[in-house]
């Protein structure tokens, strides 16, 4: 089976993940789902007991289940998403707008991250041993025992509350990105250095790395000719399980820092069990996912074609 | 993903810091447990004029905001994200180690089957799969349990399978089948001795991540609801208050730093 039908495969199965709870969310809402929808068809005022009765039969609202289950599972396929209980806004417009939002956090996030792990880890993995290698495990140990949503926390009381720096909270201005994605770039950074560490400290001490010092090439002509391409490699395959960390930690920090993102969203979403948002926003979530992961497969292929960076 | 793990510690270093990280986890469990003889009193009780008081006799960790023991709340949050983890992992690791074996002994489709469910289940982030699940199902400690489980076997199934499928074939085993030894034998002498400290691992990581997860969606609110004790809750609940009592506050951020250290040690230098 090719790379590409297992995607695809994965993301009919998100969507029907994502479907079918939605859809069990939707048939456990309190009140009655026939006058809502009718409610917000005709407007609040006009809406009488002969409207429900037709949409519950158009619907099949009241009907067995499994007719109504794959009529609300064909509807999300179309990307009917319908529009959200709580703003009474199209879910797509809401979910394009929060998606921008949240691309630009973990852009930045993304970002700060890469230039944070592998420097340091490369670094301390062409010394192992030293001090920086020893400072540098301490400090990822210490902050993988710190969730991301801890992390955020302690950001907020030291350099928000504490010593008024930055804002704690909100979106518009470049202070606002600090605190959110330096808490998701720390997390990410204490693994990368690590995965860039002992990769770096596996190439250095490998036979062709001793026989292009051997051949008379220096430090850097070394690294930069046969290191940095074959540490590369895990730590592409890293960036692409990181995602799981930023889509997750999405979740939480953008709920933490009040970011108007898809995270932010679908937790909200979910305490006000407003079910077409959390179909829309779970569902991107998910497909991004697999999206990402995707790319990620075909880039490390692109660097290393031996096939063998599994 | 393969990663080279040879660390800087030693391997005396490594079982220090190991062992170190088993201390720190049962110090915390016993806390937990022993918390209600430490004091008596109960998470929910009030003593309203004692609101984020500091330490006394009956509250040996001070107050929170609505007068309730620290002490007490802080002990039963442990037991429910202890037990919630519990629970999770070990119908992980039963069910993956389970099917890791089944598909390592049999191969052929059901291999392929179980293998392909596996792989399009981590299509899935793990914390999206538990918060929709946790907002489906009425119970959330029985829907984290489960949601977790159902991210954590995935791990269990790939590492029985890897290490199994190689094992299977080794000379050892052929020899132990011509002798005539039945399956179960093969089980116990050849395999379980192998993967058994690499479960013990990924049991460690997964009730760390379990743990996480719970305390993440406690602090984003659609975790458990007050007035449940719980870590991430607490945390969340007291944070207005950390002016007047940072003590409080700063209680369940450190047993929440403790435990995943520690479960963290216990994993030792595996580093995702």
């Amino acid at each position: 089976m090719t790379a590409a039908v297992f995607r695809l495969l994965q993301a009919l199965l998100v969507a029907l993940f994502v479907g079918v709870t939605t859809f069990v969310m939707m048939r456990s809402l309190p009140g009655d789902m026939a006058w809502r929808i009718a409610a917000h068809r005709y407007g609040y005022d006009l809406v009488d007991a002969d409207a429900v009765r037709l949409v519950r039969e158009e619907l099949a609202l009241g009907g067995p289940a499994l007719p109504a289950l794959l009529q609300w599972l064909g509807d999300m396929v179309r990307l009917e998403f319908g529009t959200s209980l709580v703003s009474g806004a199209p879910v797509v417009d809401e979910i394009s707008h929060q998606l921008g939002a949240s691309l630009q956090l973990a852009a930045v996030a993304l970002l700060l991250s890469l230039l944070l792990g592998p420097p340091l880890g490369i670094t301390a993995g062409l010394r192992p041993g030293g001090s920086l290698d020893r400072g540098l495990l301490l400090l990822s140990t210490g902050l993988r025992a710190l969730p991301q949503f801890l992390l955020g926390l302690v950001l907020i009381l030291l350099v928000s509350v504490e010593l008024g720096w930055l804002p704690a909270a909100g979106y518009g201005t470049g202070a606002h990105f600090v605190l959110p994605a330096l808490t998701l770039a720390l997390g990410l950074a204490a693994l990368s250095a690590r995965i860039a560490r002992d990769a770096t400290a596996a190439v250095a001490a490998s036979p062709y790395y001793a026989f292009a010092r051997q051949k008379g090439l220096g430090d850097s002509q070394v690294f930069w000719r046969h290191g940095l391409r074959n540490v590369s490699v895990p730590l592409l395959t890293c960036l692409g399980l990181q995602f799981v960390t930023l889509v997750e930690g999405v979740v939480v920090v953008e709920s933490v820092f009040g970011w108007p993102g898809i995270g932010h969203g679908l937790v909200h979403a979910i305490f006000g069990r407003d079910v077409p948002m959390v179909q829309g926003t779970a569902l991107v979530m998910g497909l991004a996912f697999v999206l990402v992961n995707a790319l990620i497969d075909a880039a490390v292929r692109r660097l290393d074609p031996r096939g063998a960076a599994g | 993903m393969k990663l080279v793990t040879e660390g800087l510690l030693s391997e005396r270093g490594r079982r220090r810091s190991r062992r170190f990280g088993a201390v720190l986890v049962l110090t915390v469990v016993l806390f937990a447990w022993l918390a209600p003889w430490l004091a008596p009193g109960d998470p929910f009780g009030q003593a309203l004029l004692k609101a984020l008081g500091p330490p006394d006799a009956a509250a040996p960790f001070g107050y929170d905001h609505l007068g309730r023991s620290m002490i007490q709340r802080l002990g039963a949050a442990l037991r429910l994200s202890l037990l919630i983890a519990f629970f999770a992992v070990a119908a992980a690791a039963i069910f993956g180690v389970t099917l890791g074996l089944l598909a390592a002994a049999r191969g052929g489709r059901l291999d392929r089957v179980l293998v392909l469910l596996s792989d399009s289940l981590l299509a899935l982030p793990g914390l999206l799969l538990v918060l929709i699940l946790a907002a489906v199902v009425p119970d959330k400690a029985l829907a984290f349990a489960a949601g977790l489980a159902l991210v954590l076997w995935i791990e269990f199934f790939r590492l029985t399978r890897a290490t199994c499928r190689g094992l299977l074939t080794s000379p050892g085993v052929q020899a132990s089948r011509l002798l005539g030894f039945g399956s179960i034998y093969v089980f116990r002498r050849h395999l379980w001795p192998e993967v058994a400290p690499l479960l013990l691992t990924t049991a460690a990581f997964g009730a760390a991540t379990a743990i996480m997860t719970v305390a993440s969606l406690g602090f984003v609110s659609v975790g458990m609801q007050a007035p449940t004790p719980e870590l991430g809750l607490m945390m969340v609940e007291l944070m207005p208050y950390w002016r007047e009592a940072p003590l409080a506050l700063l209680q369940p951020v450190f047993a929440i730093f403790l435990v995943l250290l520690g479960l963290n040690l216990m994993a030792g230098g595996r580093t995702i």
